[in-house]
């Protein structure tokens, strides 16, 4: 792999990052010391995707502006690696008027038509209109292609089922990527997940499915490579599951009592070991990652002063946008 | 006598096969999917001969996946494309309303107005068959509390062509709930109205304006669907009796005309809804509730005739006893009279 396609991927990692970390501070901040979920400058739920960062960057990185992304309740890493404007992702987790659903969806529900990018509060729901996106994709001739992610809890439901059987019958350019952080809030995959793998359940529709181990960015990088190459080209829908992880809880103020080894989670961080690696490898070197640190927190400063300068909605507003 | 060159006389089926045959014409974006739409021709005829006309590329029959192929209505709408999307009875809408409520009611307002989903979901509803309990619902009440989404029920086959075309047209999600028994379908019962004159070029019924289908003076008789071809029978017998009935026929939940219900209220003075669907916390409520909100002085108490909160029994007796015919109506509306 190209030097500068590793150093992409860190940048990538390392952006969404900074952004959540950001947002992890103002969301914990102002709801001390009384624990109230729908105060403060962020409220309501708040679902971090810390940890899973190499899945969004090593999918993204093939994709551009035409494709469609669907994303989960745990959204943040792909909206950003699939280019959304941060300004308008900050105002929108902020609910202020100027994101990018006027603050009418908030952090689950995230609609992006300049990227495509759409997420869902509901699990494995998400795929289902990835498989209508495709379908006008393949219509209208452009080659995008439709990527829609779901967790591994969420691989049991119907709507995962049918769209898989659906897109393999009408070889529609879907990527399904299942990203397997070995916990559906508290449940492990051991207790949900009557197979090993989900990647193995795309025998079962007779089209490709492939598993990356060990949370690799280079290796879902090159199976998203594949994927994405497979359905631009006529080939179908593949479905890829990542090993991935949940560096945080299921939602900031999860205690995570639960998981018993919640204390070796810190060191299994993806992005130290990826940034050691490409200092190893003379890809970077600490200069180089300062550097990049920086303008990453940077950007981010910048949006979330967009957000926090920007208004809230107006009130006598609140029943706008229900039709068109 | 002239003949009128554009109106023929067509089934509720044919009227909507019409419809939908003509927007496709007219804007390539516009496909048709669901279960058993393509060769069979859709169960209730909403999609006869489409296929032939159009082709496998825009006519597509569906596996039962019912979750998958309504959200990809969804998807593909919010990517320019108007699909029309048949869920084979409206009884199923529990395998999918995930996507139907969540989804494509919601995307909309939670992107601020940003992504448009304009897409129609045509289902069949009502009983009168011995279809039982699982098939034989009408369900509108729970679509139309949801928001986001227009509800649209047409009761004879000019306005299930006029509310199919403006619901194609339409930059929302439209739920199009057709009576089976209005279709004027081959194996079922005749209802005489179930085939009317239709105009053969394309027109929209407007969505969201009611249509007072027999103007009288005496009493309103609120109601939609086959309701209101069982209402029109009822008052042309009462009329030969002395009461003036006049029949307001809704044609659509959402958006619902309240205007409509209030001025021909407001001149009767005396109200009785006439509902499919099941009484409690629905439609008949909302009616009633409009009238009361808005301070049309009655002269009489109104009356609702709906289904009794029970699921929609076999035999034909107990069916029957259930369903708001004619001999309910009638009952009704000589107690609102008194």
């Amino acid at each position: 792999m190209e030097d500068k396609t590793r150093a992409d991927l860190y940048t990538t990692m390392v952006q969404i990052r900074a952004f959540e970390e950001a947002i992890l501070a103002d969301y914990h901040a102002d709801k001390k010391p009384a624990w109230d979920i729908g105060a403060g400058l962020i409220p309501g739920e708040m679902h971090l995707s810390a940890g899973q960062e190499p899945v969004a960057a090593g999918v993204c990185a093939h994709l551009d502006n035409r494709d469609a992304v669907t994303a989960t309740h745990r959204p943040h890493h792909f909206a950003i690696a699939h280019g959304m404007d941060l300004n308008k992702l900050a105002a929108e987790i902020y609910g202020r008027e100027t994101g990018l659903g006027r603050g009418r969806g908030g952090h689950m529900h995230l609609f992006d038509p300049m990227t495509h990018f759409s997420c869902s509060g509901i699990i494995a729901e998400g795929y289902p209109p990835a498989l209508g996106q495709a379908l006008a994709f393949k219509r209208q001739g452009t080659g995008a292609i439709a990527v829609a992610v779901t967790g591994e809890g969420a691989a049991n439901q119907g709507a995962f089922h049918e769209s898989l059987n659906l897109a393999a019958l009408w070889n529609l350019p879907v990527v399904f990527v299942v990203e397997d952080n070995d916990w559906a809030i508290s449940v492990p995959r051991a207790a949900s997940t009557s197979v090993m793998s989900n990647a193995d359940r795309a025998a079962a529709y007779g089209i490709p499915g492939v598993r990356v181990e060990d949370n690799a960015v280079e290796g879902v990088y090159d199976a998203a490579d594949e994927a994405v190459q497979r359905a631009r080209s006529g080939g179908g829908p593949t479905l890829i599951e990542v090993h991935t992880l949940r560096l945080w809880g299921h939602f900031e103020g999860d205690a995570q009592a639960y998981r018993p080894e919640l204390a070796e989670v810190p060191a299994r961080d993806p992005i130290p070991t990826y940034e050691q690696q490409l200092i190893a490898d003379a890809v970077l070197d600490e200069t180089k990652v300062e550097e990049l640190r920086a303008e990453a927190r940077q950007r981010v400063e910048a949006a979330l002063e967009f957000a926090k300068s920007s208004p809230t909605p107006d009130p006598s507003t609140a029943t706008q946008y229900v039709f068109a | 006598m002239t003949t009128v060159e554009t109106t023929r006389r067509l089934t509720g089926a044919k009227a909507m096969v019409e419809a939908i045959a003509q927007e496709m014409e007219r804007d390539p974006s516009v496909i048709v999917l669901g279960e058993d739409v393509g060769a069979y021709g859709g169960i209730f005829g909403s999609t006869t001969g489409l296929l032939d006309t159009f082709g496998p590329e825009r006519v597509l029959d569906t596996p039962i996946s019912e979750t998958a192929f309504i959200g990809l209505g969804i998807g593909a709408a919010t990517e320019g494309m108007r699909p029309v999307v048949e869920l084979m009875f409206v009884d199923f809408f529990g395998v999918c309303m995930d996507q139907i409520y969540n989804h494509m009611a919601k995307i909309h307002f939670e992107s601020g107005g940003n992504v448009k989903v304009p897409m129609v979901l045509m289902t069949a509803v009502g009983g009168g068959y011995s279809d039982g309990a699982q098939h034989s619902q009408c369900l509108w009440g729970t679509f139309a509390h949801l928001p986001g989404m227009k509800v649209v029920v047409p009761s004879n086959p000019a306005d299930a062509k006029g509310l199919m075309t403006a619901a194609i047209r339409d930059d929302n999600p439209v739920i199009y709930l057709f009576h089976k028994g209005l279709q004027g379908l081959v194996w079922m019962a005749k209802q005489s109205r179930s085939v009317g004159d239709v105009p053969a070029e394309a027109y929209e019924v407007e969505i969201g304006k009611a249509a007072v289908v027999r103007e009288g003076a005496d009493v309103t008789v609120v109601t939609l669907s086959l309701s209101v071809q069982h209402a029109l029978e009822v008052a042309e017998e009462l009329a030969a009796e002395g009461v003036d009935v006049e029949v307001l026929d809704l044609r659509s939940l959402v958006p619902l005309d309240r205007d409509a219900i209030v001025a021909s209220v407001g001149k009767t003075g005396r109200l009785v809804v006439v509902d499919e669907d099941y009484q409690s916390f629905g439609l008949s409520g909302e009616i009633v509730a409009t009238v009361a909100e808005r301070g049309v002085a009655l002269k009489s108490a109104p009356v609702r005739v709906a289904v009794p909160d029970v699921p929609i029994p076999y035999a034909r007796e107990l069916e029957y006893a259930v369903l708001p015919r004619q001999d309910r109506i009638r009952a009704a509306i000589r107690k609102v009279v008194g």
